[in-house]
């Protein structure tokens, strides 16, 4: 099938087969792999992407889906070379480990704040249900979203016994 | 190494300076070795038995090699090749019989991965089913069906394992300290409990993933998701009979191993494709259901404890009887086995004590390690344990722990010493306990159980862990002089996500006195290029690493200087320098840049003196010993890092859901080197250890087929189950042969979280729990004191009696 999408700003047209799945069209057909694929089911978050401005698994829309649509995947979140707020807290706090769910999980913030520009902590939890990580205990993640949001009350860190 | 140096002499050691690898990873540009591509790869399936035990009458394999785009089949038969890192026990490929549900019996490579999915069901396989043994007790009967009749005939470390041919033992760890009859003699009770663990699944979000391409005349290259790619070069030249050198194994970005990806996996079945194929790139992913159910995970364990104590709760006496699940395959178990033995009493001072662990051979997916090996799974027992018998004695459980404490003096179940500078346990409980104000309620905690309904109940555990490695462990690090005088470390630890390479970077800017941003630490690991290192596990990396790169950054200096003091005609001990220059000490004046002595220093008329200044620090473990094979007696721990958490915890006795309101975790980490890789340590691993104790873990049928390989129902926590607070503390007992005084953190926030969790859900409601993991209906089950059904395919109702 024939596709036309804008996908990190910039306007593809692709045939594309009706198994594929946006995951596979995106890794595999434009070498974006900053998407990360974690489980293929729908369960764990990494790869997720925004579609028309939501977050979607990539690993559950097919690619033939996309027709029409808006699509910004990781690879877009910098900027001339320069980091988005959320990635500059990101780095601040620590809130990537390994980082195999960091693309998922800044994709999910990204729609959170650009929705709820002053999320509480329980809305942040609540974005981030859906894609897990294995590393961190999310703790760092929240700070670096309640820091890019402006509500960092002060800084955790660890005690001195 | 280096303990004693002063906090405010410190520029980069001890700061929470941004981690190094994170820009790559935050922007999506960090490759792991899914997202490599190369010209011709391929891509691989496999095959899978779908009976835990059987014998394979016949493969047929013609369909698939007939579909258009298969380029190679394979099957057991085919490789006579075995692996093991402990004991040389698995195949490659099944052969001849498959040991568990979902062992790989034949492999596909194809153009495409939904070709090779297709070839892989095309080849049909005849099985003759024969009756498996599940739980490890009844695998320990004398008539239990065999897990490996040749048992007797596979290679292994002598030195250290003791396996038994003509039963399902793969390992038998012995400890025996002091006189166990007389100590069971001089208590005034004695308490008699069995514990259980389920298999438990690492869940790196990145599953396991191989590309290996293997060229005529025995060149190999293998792209891989490990973390030890020297221990996987040297697991596949073992099985294939290779020379070193001709096996490159690299290791990009890894996506967490939490031990998983500790040995060696996915490589050799990913080559052997690639040899088939004409020695085309071969890429082998692990699907998630194939991460449960054909990789390896954590061993299950049944457990039996025995102690001794007096009235004024002295413990005397302490017998344990440990069998492990180690599933099909003996891989890390047996290891596992080994580390529980020695330190299986957590850190508590037994005089006496008797000890057996086992390794047990089922007919199920196989035990590798695990973050916190030996020690998460029995810390649960253990400090369910020290609770019960304090309740029984009327005394405060963490006076009980206090009392038992390891301490200067104190001998280890090995016969280690402990001194003022191993560590100090008790000032772990005491930071938790403050923290989490143990032993009453507060005015708050009171209000919310009036207003919730729930109980709410408190508990301090303890925990220690020394690296379960070989006594001759080592590492080197290499450290390259750019010229502009930046500099290039080259190790072969990986970089996993637990902040290693920041660590690094940091010692070697505190030596050699530049600015981080001078210092980049290559972050893929290639056994071509990086110096040797064992293996990235066990939480030896800041200690043994850490050590090399002191000792690699002050060769690169001594380097430095004796080319400068040429330059400068002044003896290397007269020298000193600063970010820049090294200069004369008493004529500061008199200078010469690092940039210029970088790449060889070279005069106005074109002599030249020096070369490219390179450092290179070796650091091995020193002064341990292997066990006695019938005592367990020697020096096994490299440090031990000690801990303590303190829970708050919340339960509704009448359903029996908990909320964990509050952790406090305290480490003696030696020297915190980086305070904010260490409180994700800590977060992340008590997490995980929370997962490890509330709802993870294998579900079997009666057949031995798993039934929850997938994050479906087998769950892990999400940012909605953090607790709403997490605190870290650290204590810095320096450990003399650390750097800067250092011990390892990565493991240990992870242990003894289920011991915890089970203890404050007791002293909140009643509930006395014996297994793990904790779900709401265990808790249930146990404030009602109905028996609970029995764990199928794991306990199966019946009591461990050996």
């Amino acid at each position: 099938m024939r596709v036309k999408a804008t996908i990190n700003g910039r306007r593809i047209e692709r045939d594309v087969p009706d198994s594929i799945t946006l995951l596979h069209f995106l890794r595999e057909d434009l070498g974006l792999t900053g998407t990360k694929e974690g489980c293929g089911s729908g369960e764990c978050g990494a790869c997720t992407v925004l579609m028309n401005g939501r977050t979607v698994n990539a690993c559950l829309v097919l690619a033939a889906e996309i027709d029409g649509a808006v699509i910004e995947t990781i690879e877009a979140e910098s900027k001339d070379g320069k980091l988005s707020k959320l990635q500059e807290k990101f780095h601040k706090h620590h809130a990537s480990q390994c980082g195999f769910c960091t693309p998922g999980m800044v994709m999910s913030l990204k729609s959170l704040v650009r929705e709820n520009p002053k999320p509480s902590e329980e809305e942040i939890r609540e974005a981030i249900d859906g894609n897990f990580c294995r590393c961190t205990g999310y703790k760092q993640i929240i700070e670096a979203v309640q820091d890019a949001t402006g509500q960092l009350k002060k800084p955790e860190d660890i005690h001195y016994a | 190494m280096l303990e004693n140096t002063r906090r405010e002499d410190l520029t980069y050691v001890g700061r929470g300076v941004d981690r190094v690898d994170t820009l790559e990873k935050i922007t999506g540009h960090a490759l792991y070795t899914g997202d490599l591509r190369m010209p011709g790869l391929l891509h691989a399936k496999t095959k899978r038995s779908p009976h835990a035990k059987a014998r394979i009458r016949r493969i047929n394999t013609q369909k698939a090699e007939r579909l258009p785009g298969v380029h190679a089949v394979i099957t057991g038969d085919e490789l006579d090749n075995r692996l093991g890192l402990y004991l040389v026990d698995k195949h490659v490929l099944a052969r001849g019989s498959v040991r568990y549900h979902g062992e790989a019996v034949a492999a596909v490579a194809a153009d495409t991965p939904a070709i090779a999915q297709h070839a892989v069901e095309l080849i049909d396989v005849e099985y003759e089913t024969e009756e498996p043994v599940l739980d490890p007790v009844a695998a320990f009967r004398r008539n239990a069906p065999l897990v490996h009749p040749d048992l007797g005939r596979y290679n292994y470390i002598k030195e250290v394992f003791t396996p038994l041919p003509g039963t399902n033992i793969a390992n038998h760890t012995k400890l025996r300290k002091g006189d166990i009859e007389k100590g069971f003699k001089d208590a005034d009770l004695i308490v008699e409990r069995e514990y259980s663990n389920p298999n438990v699944q690492h869940v790196p979000m990145e599953t396991h993933v191989a590309i290996g391409q293997w060229l005529p005349e025995n060149r190999i290259t293998i792209w891989t998701s490990a973390q030890s790619p020297f221990t996987v070069r040297n697991l596949f030249c073992h099985a294939f009979k290779v020379p070193r050198n001709q096996v490159r194994v690299f290791v990009p970005y890894v996506g967490g191993g939490f031990g998983g990806k500790a040995g060696i996996g996915l490589e050799p079945l990913a080559c052997c494709l690639s040899r088939k194929a004409g020695g085309r790139p071969v890429k082998l992913q692990a699907t998630r259901e194939e991460e449960f159910s054909l990789l390896p995970c954590r061993s299950g364990l049944v457990y039996k404890i025995k102690t001794g104590v007096q009235k004024d709760g002295k413990i005397t006496a302490q017998k344990m009887t440990l069998f492990w699940d180690a599933g099909a395959y003996a891989d890390y178990a047996v290891n596992v086995t080994r580390a529980s033995g020695y330190s299986a009493a957590g850190p508590y001072e037994i005089p006496n004590a008797w000890i057996d662990s086992y390794t047990m051979y089922t007919n199920k997916p196989f035990g590798t390690a695990y973050r916190g090996f030996g020690h998460v799974e029995v810390s649960w027992g253990v400090e369910r344990h020290m609770d019960f018998i304090a309740h029984k004695l009327k005394i405060d459980p963490l006076e009980f722990r206090k009392t038992n404490a390891l301490k200067p003096g104190s001998l280890t179940l090995t016969g280690e010493t402990v001194t003022e500078h191993t560590g100090n346990v008790t000032r772990c409980m005491e930071a938790v306990s403050r923290e989490i104000q143990y032993g009453s309620l507060t005015k708050a905690e009171k209000a919310r159980e009036k207003r919730t309904g729930m109980k709410i109940g408190k508990a301090v555990v303890a925990l220690h862990k020394a690296p379960a490695m070989p006594p001759f462990t080592a590492t080197a690090v290499i450290i390259k002089m750019n010229e502009d005088a930046t500099v290039t470390v080259n190790l072969a630890l990986t970089e996993i996500g637990q902040g290693a390479y920041t660590a690094i970077a940091q010692i070697v800017a505190e030596q050699l006195r530049f600015p981080m941003d001078r210092i980049k630490v290559s972050l893929d690991s290639d056994t071509d290029k990086e110096p040797y290192d064992w293996q990235t596990v066990a939480s030896k990396g800041l200690v043994l690493s850490g050590n090399a790169s002191i000792l690699a950054a002050q060769d690169l200096l001594k380097k430095a200087y004796e080319t400068a003091g040429q330059v400068l005609r002044a003896s290397p001990v007269d020298l000193d320098h600063d970010d820049t220059n090294v200069f004369v000490k008493h004529h500061p004046g008199k200078s010469v840049p690092f940039s210029r002595l970088a790449v060889g220093y070279a005069y106005p008329d074109g002599n030249a003196i020096g070369g490219p200044l390179i450092g290179v620090g070796q650091y091995i473990a020193q002064g341990l010993t292997n066990l006695d094979k019938e005592t367990g007696q020697g020096l096994p721990a490299l440090d031990w890092t000690y801990g303590a958490h303190g829970l708050v915890v919340e339960v509704d006795p009448a359903t029996g859901e908990f909320n964990v309101i509050r952790i406090a975790s305290a480490f003696d980490a030696g020297k915190v080197i980086n305070p904010k890789t260490t409180r994700g340590q800590i977060v992340g691993g008590v997490l995980q250890g929370l997962g490890t104790a509330m709802c993870e873990g294998y579900i079997y049928d009666e057949s031995g087929r798993l039934m929850n390989s997938s994050f479906t129902d087998n769950k892990i926590l999400t940012a909605m189950d953090v607790p709403e607070e997490m605190v870290g503390i650290a204590v810095e007992t320096p450990q003399i042969d650390g750097a800067y005084g250092a011990r390892g953190v990565g493991e240990h926030p992870m242990i003894a979280i289920c011991g915890g969790l089970g203890n404050a859900i007791h002293n909140a409601c009643g509930a006395d729990l014996v297994h793990m993991p904790i779900r709401a209906e265990d808790v249930w089950r146990a404030i009602h004191k109905i028996p609970e059904p029995p764990r199928t395919g794991f306990l199966r109702g019946k009591s461990c009696k050996p």
